[in-house]
């Protein structure tokens, strides 16, 4: 915790209202964002009880289980909820563009992608469950599930694990994204509470956040977000419903089970796009359509895989997958860190007060400064800087800076409130500097100690090279079938 | 006073030629070195038994430094083995490499050295060659996913390292790894023996590093189920000052560190922010203070003056680092985070306890790699800057970590391992004097 | 009378279950749950009748899974439950006798179960023979704080040979080798309780207690079917935890010798045992306690939201988490960390350097947002 956002978090207490963290906003929005609040059935690792989704706030669409331990009726589910999603899903991949890099082959890359947004992290959890439930399910022989459920299952899994890099906004948790923007009176684990979160940052009139958040947490008054239920709600309301669908089977049982999960996912449903609504209020931070851009291209890449017929994801990572993904996802979080920086001052703060950046103002500059001599002779421009803030970096450091995106310099020495730097990148080839590359006297500067260069790792052996050392060559691949369910209810 | 002496050497030499011994016939040997165990010792001389042999051999170590003092050791030991150092283009070699190695970017460059030393991120650009032999070494500060990168180059290989030392880590949540036996983010030795579970484990018995008055603590609270002693014997290691103190609390605390081998500097108990000014200030001008006394070290080794290159000052955090760099510490004093500290030796080290002025203890903190980097780097005497009220943090710290399936539980506890290093520190407490 | 005694009132003490006993370690540096805890006080029912009744509940259909997991598990002489033995300790187990210690008939007292327990064990310690024998239901105690305990019997003990495993059936799923770490953690502090009184039981009648493995055996559903798997779980760090746990209640003492003469949590039951005590008296009392409320409470503690809402009516700065706490190096309370940010409190010996960084702090705030 940073003390800028501890300062934050004190101030909400003190106002009664939710404090910005950021200026602009770090997530993409999609124009037309997917909300989805799943619910399950407790006791459950992933029987679904009910979801509401859609990307008409005034159109939600509830699917319900009216028994969540039949299988059928779970199988219906998925079904019903590849329904809604899949349509969703490749009616963005029919717009593509071409992307053209030196040194590469131009590739096709579809012009948006799926933004699927759930309440909370839990939920995040249970869609992955969800995925990993449906993706193996076939849809003929024994056990035959409607072919869409197990392409359901695929996706599901492509967003939650895209959910795992840090930066990505295919699979958004609405509490999550809202925390990185506002700070509220509360702990962060309280934050985790929609409702509660929800209630500092927008609390309804006539009331403090304070209020609003304390009143959240009563289940009768917000119903939780899920994905799992009050306890209460169960008991009193959802077993009786359920156990009458049981015994009669009848639509009209079926309905009561609607009503009674209906009554528990419309105020997350407001709450949602309120908070989508919140979010699109904000200016979008320049590095978010980068970002999003690799959301994009994932997505084209698996949508084609898809297309051709490729097994479903692994249930988990062999040797080689588990340390290529750890790269991509280190290297996603080392930028998203930067880019989140250099797109705005308010998280740059965060690091100017831990002495890893700083703003000030250039006092002197001498952009024809070489080192070295004849070939060897390398164009250093020097400059100096004045600044208030506490600077706390080793000499040698390398630093970037939000002005000129690209740009590196090294600290060379740091007096009082001089820091002595040189540009060792970003100014051009030739033997002056190119125009504009260095800042001139007097101009307000920042640089930090954070860079998104990206340094490609080396590369990782064939999945059937893996070495001895690892447990050599996995097993031949054999497309895993899930067993049959063996469930046996009470 | 040299009856034991003897034994211990032998203790040691046998447990080197058992490692020797076994390379022929295992297709991985490991060997766990507690601090100062003659790790680098071991290395050298087996680098030297399999050049020997006349088979190529490549040495992996973790960071240029390492490769660089690898390549000076074995230049030293081993005149007359070619050797070849494998680096990035950027990197400048520094002079004591100078005409010891032949020094290239691609392996071709090097001409057909009998052993090439480079870094895993080096080795992993090597291309498609493979080596009959290989050495890892500070094979559990390495990361698995980089031995996944280069375990195709070798045949065979001696991984050597330090398991109380900190684990690799990641800016990401590994959380989906959790319990594979080939999880990424393990150390290359954990992975290694949990597929490969007959390989030769062996234990270098010996530290020739720490001082009589430091093995017993250190072995005690971080190495509890594979203990190790010290090489020399108690009132071997002495430090004495030729200069005269003032009987100031500074002056009491180096004096106890010089007698016992340890020094807890206690400040009155109070939370802080981390970078605490009054700790920071207390390591400065201990460190400042230690110098103007003149020490000088007695040992196995004979008598030298200490000088600052021979002091160290470790903290836990980067900010503390460089708030203590900013207090003002003699020139040529080291200064730096228990990361950056691993694998190196001081006479003497003034350390900032991880939990100073905390609240709440974090795994962090509690990590016990930490606290075992720090109060072994030392051949002398180690002074501990600390508040008071350590143990009732301890006491007070929630236990509710949570539990990975599969995943093998790792020992020390860093609960135990801190209370244990604080039971003793507490015979060698010296009070601050107050600043105002 | 016991001091304890006098703090609960004339109710029995709250017999600690295992799970109860697994929580000591939640906040140990609360002097407040401390004490209550060691009184064997019913704290939901204080903060109940405080006001702040506690808000954790279980939902039916979570407490029916879990009834027919472990009824699947146990069906036919734990045949199943074998099968897994057999395949998680790689041992062929040729038979296994199953006895039931809970059936005793009657309904003898916890301290005649126990003994038959006892009995049962001492007898399995001594045989050597090849032969597993599960043993369900063992009501087995544990001292704490002076005063004993029945364990809620709802493990399995298995022996085999001179070895025995404690078998913990819990009803959260394991797919693919993963199962939720903080139910694991949850189940591996209690299975670590058993383990402890099931080496005590050994020590005392004169065996091994190292007999009893630190590797307990942890039955769940696997994947999405109701098919259980047995996964070995090392619990040797929760028996650490918990044996400093129980020693620091023996030492429970020294706070409880520090409290206010006279005071006491007795909530006056009437006839029908409804609280009758005023309730701001109760308050005055619980707050006769120091708390050390951490937003981690409220997942762990019956009274969190009283001293949540204590703290808040404090303006402590404990409310915003331990991290929040840390950053602000020891400022305790929202207004005096707000006065040092603005520059209107003059900060106190010790902390001009917090004072430094919040002034800082609102100083860069203002000027970027």
């Amino acid at each position: 915790m940073s003390t800028l956002a501890a300062l934050a978090r004190l101030r909400a207490v003190h106002t009664g209202a939710a404090q910005r963290l950021a200026t602009v906003r770090h997530c993409h929005l999609s124009e037309r964002p997917m909300v989805l609040i799943p619910l399950r059935l407790a006791g459950e690792a992933a029987a679904p009880l009910a979801a509401m989704a859609g990307t008409d706030p005034a159109r939600p669409r509830l699917l319900v289980v009216p028994q969540p331990r039949d299988r059928d009726l779970r199988f219906a589910f998925a079904a019903e909820l590849a329904e809604i999603l899949l349509p969703y899903i490749e009616g963005l991949q029919k717009a593509t563009e071409t992307v053209e890099r030196r040194g590469a082959e131009p590739f096709e890359r579809c012009v948006d992608a799926p933004q699927v947004i759930v309440p909370n992290r839990s939920a995040v959890a249970f869609v992955q469950l969800l995925g990993r439930s449906t993706r193996f399910r076939r849809a003929e022989g024994e056990y035959a599930v409607h072919p869409s459920v197990p392409v359901l299952g695929r996706w599901l899994t492509f967003l939650a694990q895209r959910a795992q890099y840090p930066g990505s906004a295919s699979l958004l948790a609405a509490t999550e994204a809202m925390s990185l923007h506002w700070a509220t009176g509360q702990s962060a684990l309280e934050d985790a509470n929609l409702a509660s979160l929800m209630g500092w940052i927008d609390p309804p009139p006539g009331m403090t956040g304070a209020e609003a958040a304390r009143e959240a947490e009563d289940p009768l008054v917000w119903p939780p977000a899920g994905p799992a239920t009050d306890p209460g709600f169960d008991s009193e309301v959802l077993a009786p419903a359920i156990r009458a669908y049981a015994e009669t089977r009848s639509d009209r049982a079926a309905a009561r089970v609607g009503e009674a999960v209906r009554s528990q996912l419309e105020p997350t449903w407001r709450l949602m796009w309120r908070a989508v609504g919140l979010l699109g209020a904000l200016p979008a931070g320049p590095g978010v359509a980068a970002r999003w851009e690799g959301d994009r291209a994932s997505f084209t890449g698996f949508a084609a895989q898809l297309a051709e017929g490729g097994p479903p994801q692994p249930k988990r990572d062999g040797a080689v997958g588990a340390a290529s993904r750890l790269a991509r996802m280190e290297r996603a979080q080392a930028s998203y860190d930067a880019q989140r920086a250099y797109d705005d001052p308010l998280v740059m703060a965060g690091h100017r007060l831990t002495g890893e950046a700083f703003t000030g103002t250039v006092l002197a500059a001498d952009p024809d400064h070489a080192e070295g001599e004849g070939r060897g002779r390398k164009l250093r421009p020097l400059l100096t800087v004045r600044t208030s803030d506490p600077v706390r970096l080793a000499a040698g450091t390398r630093l970037g800076t939000p002005e000129r995106r690209g740009q590196q310099a090294e600290v060379v020495e740091i007096t009082g409130g001089h820091v002595t730097l040189k540009i060792v990148k970003g100014m051009g080839r030739g033997r002056t500097a190119s125009p504009g590359s260095v800042p001139e006297v007097g101009e307000r500067v920042c640089y930090a100690a954070l860079t998104d260069e990206y340094q490609p790792p080396a590369s990782l052996p064939a999945p059937e090279d893996t070495p001895w050392t690892h447990g050599g060559p996995p097993p031949e691949h054999v497309p895993a079938v899930e067993e049959p369910d063996e469930e046996e209810w009470a | 006073m040299t009856v034991t002496e003897p034994a211990t050497a032998r203790d040691a030499a046998a447990v080197v030629e058992a490692v020797l011994a076994d390379l022929p016939d295992h297709r991985g040997v490991v060997v766990d070195s507690p601090p100062g165990a003659g790790k680098s010792t071991l290395v050298v001389r087996a680098a030297g038994h399999l050049a020997a042999t006349g088979e190529p051999l490549m040495i992996i170590a973790q960071t240029n430094e390492q490769v660089d003092d690898l390549i000076v050791r074995m230049a030293a030991e081993h005149p007359g083995v070619p050797l070849g150092r494998l680096s990035a283009a950027d990197y400048s070699v520094p002079r004591r490499v100078m005409g010891k190695a032949s020094i290239g970017t691609k392996l071709p460059d090097l001409g057909d050295p009998a052993v090439v030393v480079a870094t895993a991120d080096k080795w992993a650009w090597a291309g498609d060659r493979t080596w009959p032999w290989a050495i890892v070494d500070e094979a559990y500060q390495m990361r698995s996913d980089k031995l996944l990168r280069i375990a195709g180059l070798f045949d065979r290989a001696l991984f050597v390292g330090d398991p109380g030392q900190l684990d690799p880590f990641s800016i990401v949540d590994g959380d989906r790894w959790a319990g594979l036996s080939w999880d990424p983010l393990q150390s290359a030795v954990a992975v290694l023996l949990r597929h490969n579970p007959g390989l030769p484990v062996h234990r270098l018995p010996v530290s020739w590093r720490l001082p009589a008055s430091a093995a017993p603590v250190v072995s005690e609270a971080f190495y509890p189920y594979t203990g190790f002693r010290a090489g020399t014997l108690p009132g071997e290691r002495r430090l004495s000052f030729a200069a005269g103190g003032m009987r100031t609390a500074y002056d009491r605390a180096l004096e106890e560190a010089a007698v016992s081998g340890w020094a807890l500097y206690e400040l009155p108990n109070r939370h802080t922010v981390r970078t605490d000014a009054e700790a920071v200030q207390a390591v400065a001008v201990l460190a400042a203070r230690l110098l103007q006394r003149a020490p000088v070290a007695h040992s196995e080794r004979g008598e030298h003056p200490v000088t600052a290159d021979r002091v160290a000052i470790g903290a836990a955090h980067r900010d503390q680092v460089a708030a203590i760099q900013a207090a003002g510490v003699p020139e040529g004093v080291t200064v730096d985070t228990a990361n950056r500290l691993q694998g190196r030796e001081y006479d003497v080290t003034i350390i900032l306890h991880p939990l100073s002025g905390r609240r709440d203890a974090t795994a962090f903190h509690l990590e016990s790699g930490r606290l075992c980097v720090l109060t072994s780097r030392h051949r002398h005497a180690c002074v501990v800057v600390a508040r008071a009220g350590i143990p009732e943090l301890l006491d007070a710290h929630p236990s509710a970590e949570p539990v990975r399936l599969n995943v093998p539980v790792k020992f020390p506890d860093g609960w135990e391992a801190n209370q244990a290093v604080l039971a003793h520190l507490a015979a060698h407490r010296v009070e601050a004097a107050p600043l105002r | 009378m016991d001091r304890l005694d006098e703090l609960r009132g004339p109710v029995p003490p709250r017999p600690h279950d295992a799970r109860a006993i697994a929580a000591l370690a939640a906040n140990p540096g609360c002097a407040r749950r401390a004490v209550l805890d060691a009184a064997g006080i019913d704290k939901d029912a204080t903060a109940t009748h405080l006001g702040f009744p506690a808000p954790f509940g279980q939902s039916p259909f979570a407490i029916t899974r879990g009834n027919v997991f472990e009824a699947l598990v146990k069906e036919s002489g734990c045949a199943e439950l074998l099968r897994l033995l057999r395949e998680i300790l790689g041992l062929p187990i040729p038979l296994a006798s199953y006895t039931d210690l809970g059936d005793v008939g009657g309904n003898p007292s916890a301290h005649l179960r126990h003994s038959h327990t006892r009995r049962l064990l001492d007898r399995a310690a001594r045989d050597g023979d090849d032969a597993g024998t599960l043993y369900d239901h063992p009501l087995l105690r544990l001292d704490i704080a002076g005063h004993t305990s029945y364990l809620e019997p709802d493990v399995v003990a298995f022996r085999l040979g001179g070895r025995f495993h404690i078998v913990e059936i819990k009803s959260f799923s394991v797919i693919d080798g993963q199962a939720e770490p903080d139910k694991v953690a949850a189940a591996a502090r209690q299975a670590a309780v058993y383990v402890l009184a099931l080496r005590d039981t050994l020590e005392e009648l004169g065996h091994d207690p190292a007999r009893v493995s630190h590797d307990v055996v942890l039955v769940c559903p696997e994947n999405f079917a109701n098919r259980p798997a047995a996964t070995l779980v090392d619990v040797r760090r929760e028996l650490a935890v918990l044996r400093r746990q129980l020693a620091r209640m023996t030492r429970v003492g020294a706070i409880v010798d520090a409290l206010e003469p006279g005071l006491t949590f007795d909530l006056v039951p009437d006839a029908g045992g409804a609280p009758t005590r005023p309730v701001a008296d109760l308050r005055e009392a619980v707050r006769g306690v120091g708390a050390r409320y951490a937003p981690d409470c409220l997942s762990t503690c019956d009274l969190c939201f009283f001293c949540r809402d204590e703290a808040a009516s404090e303006g402590s700065t404990d409310l915003l988490g331990r991290q929040v706490r840390d950053a602000l190096g020891g400022v305790a309370t929202v207004a005096e960390a707000l006065g040092l940010a603005d520059g209107s409190l003059i900060p106190d010996e010790g902390q001009e350097e917090i004072a430094r960084l919040l002034r800082l702090a609102d100083r860069m705030y203002a000027e970027v947002s």
